[in-house]
């Protein structure tokens, strides 16, 4: 018995520190990438950096302004895609899908099962989707294009965790709403939506921090600018591309600037992924 | 008589939860609705507002009379209707992120009024009828979640209230409550039916005793008896209902 007892225990102890293990190992490459970006980019990063345009090769010194404005347009452009559109089938998806409203049964499961097929698709496609729909017929890169492209990267992500939330609302809060006397359309905005913003905005901050970061489908959308340019229909820098450029150039000062560069990114990124903790806490007072 | 059902029936899917019910409500009155779970009363009250047919594969049949028209009939439009007959429900369900002020007056809101005065003062009307003004008007702009159970449960009926129906449905208004705050609810219809009618539902026999001025007995989806509350439990006329209080079964 006791024998028994003690047998447990021990294998206890050894599965607990071997699932401690393996945890600690997966947080390793975390640790890592940061303390490494960290370290190369964060002697770079002056005032300069981040007000002055690249400078012409030779010439040290030099910012990334143009990228850093860009990558500011390109997450504008693809927000008014993607918030919209994610919305709205987060929504539908909700609210009328898996309410079981008549007639979106199939349909509605079709568009559900599309919308994971979207967020499964590699980011390069929909980038040499846009060069096909956009780029292509205007022939040249723009703005606009690097926006549709990141935009359309958001939907999945806004859209699922729109319905999520929207289906954690409880069904007995929609039907106080249609007892009231509101129509259903109402109910829907005016309570079931604006009552769950606050983390739907959380699930939007997380949309951006994803496609901020994207390379691929910018480099032949958005395609990249040495100079300052705020034209939508023109190419745009951006600081991935940027950064990109950087890397694989074969200038020790133009490196120095990519690891500055990924350090921005990097801290950008996860800021918008603290935001969304900042979001969520309550706090004690209604209206958000 | 302000209402009543006709031959009701209602379906989900094939399955047949009322078998023809038909009940008449005075005005000012509370008429209880009784009987072990699965009997159907929530789905009947369900329909007296027209909410039943909200669910997915949901239909019914016979007729409901509000005032005398019935409120199936093609002209009527069920998000009008549902102004005329409040309803509030099992567990308190105030709006998510919503202050205790705006929980009352977003009925009024949404359906159109927008003069702060008039907000103003329905809404305090509401709180007051409800009982709970005294306890909220210090904070009125804070979340309605904030409150205790009781509390929302009576913020949910002030908010039911502020739109002014002519009849209120209850479904087991109290039945997610602690004894006090149910107290206090019980306490609070006999001065509500002053200005509504009410229909509730309940699976506690003493409260239906308690309250009520007409107690409808349902068992299987069947109208098994209805009439005067003190008669009913003095002197029930169905074997079924007796058994039923007396405790041998549901």
């Amino acid at each position: 018995m006791i024998a028994e007892q003690r047998g447990r225990t021990i294998k206890n102890v050894l599965m607990c520190s071997a699932l401690a293990f393996a945890a600690l190992i997966a947080i390793i490459p975390l640790v890592s990438v940061f303390g490494y970006v960290f370290l190369r980019g964060f002697s770079s990063i002056s005032v300069e950096f981040f007000t002055s345009m690249p400078r012409p090769v030779g010439e040290t010194g030099g910012g990334m302004a143009n990228a850093l404005a860009g990558t500011g347009i390109l997450i504008g452009l693809a927000g008014l895609v993607g918030i919209p559109w994610g919305l709205a089938a987060g929504i539908y998806l909700s609210e009328y899908v898996a309410a079981g409203e008549k007639g979106a049964g199939l349909g509605g499961a079709a568009i559900r099962f599309g919308i994971d097929m979207l967020a499964s698709i590699p980011s390069i496609i929909v980038g040499l989707f846009v060069y096909v729909v956009v780029v292509m017929p205007f022939k040249h890169f723009s703005a606009w294009a690097g926006g549709l492209a990141l935009g359309i990267l958001m939907i999945p992500t806004v859209a699922r965790t729109t319905e999520e939330l929207l289906k954690m609302v409880p069904v007995h809060v929609r039907e106080a709403g249609l007892a009231l006397g509101l129509p259903r359309w109402k109910v829907i905005v005016y309570i079931v939506v604006k009552g769950s913003l606050r983390p739907i905005s959380t699930g939007i901050v997380l949309a951006i921090a994803r496609v901020s970061g994207e390379t691929a489908p910018l480099l032949f959308t958005a395609f990249g600018n040495q100079y300052w340019s705020h034209d939508l229909s023109a190419p745009i820098a951006s600081l991935p591309v940027q950064i990109y450029t950087y890397a694989v150039s074969p200038f020790d000062d133009w490196h120095r600037q990519a690891w500055a560069g990924a350090l921005v990114l990097i801290l950008f990124v996860s800021s918008l992924n603290l935001l969304t903790r900042v979001i969520l806490k309550p706090s004690g007072r209604a209206g958000a | 008589m302000i209402l009543k059902s006709e031959n009701l029936e209602a379906w989900f899917g094939e399955a047949k939860a009322l078998k023809g019910v038909g009940l008449e409500f005075e005005s000012n009155t509370v008429t209880a609705i009784i009987g072990p779970s699965g009997c159907g009363k929530s789905t009947y009250i369900r329909c007296l507002n027209r909410l039943h047919e909200e669910t997915p594969g949901a239909r019914i049949g016979g007729r409901v009379l509000l005032q005398g028209r019935d409120i199936y009939g093609p002209e009527v439009d069920p998000v009008l209707l549902r102004r005329q007959i409040g309803m509030v429900f099992q567990k308190p369900n105030p709006f998510p992120s919503m202050s205790v002020y705006d929980n009352v007056a977003v009925g009024l809101k949404l359906g159109g009024i927008r003069k702060k005065r008039e907000l103003d003062s329905r809404v305090e009307w509401s709180l007051r009828v409800a009982a709970l003004w005294d306890e909220v008007k210090d904070k009125l702009d804070r979340p309605g979640t904030s409150l205790s159970g009781g509390q929302q449960q009576r913020l949910c009926i002030a908010r039911a209230l502020a739109v002014k129906p002519v009849v209120l449905l209850m479904d087991e208004p109290t039945s997610a409550l602690d004894p006090i705050s149910t107290a206090r609810i019980e306490e609070l219809l006999t001065e509500l039916k002053k200005t509504v009618t009410i229909v509730i539902v309940t699976h506690n026999m003493q409260q239906s005793a308690r309250i009520s001025d007409k107690t409808a007995f349902l068992l299987m989806g069947e109208l098994v008896e209805f009439g005067e509350t003190s008669a009913l439990f003095t002197t029930p006329k169905d074997k079924r209902t007796e058994s039923y209080i007396t405790g041998r079964f549901g």
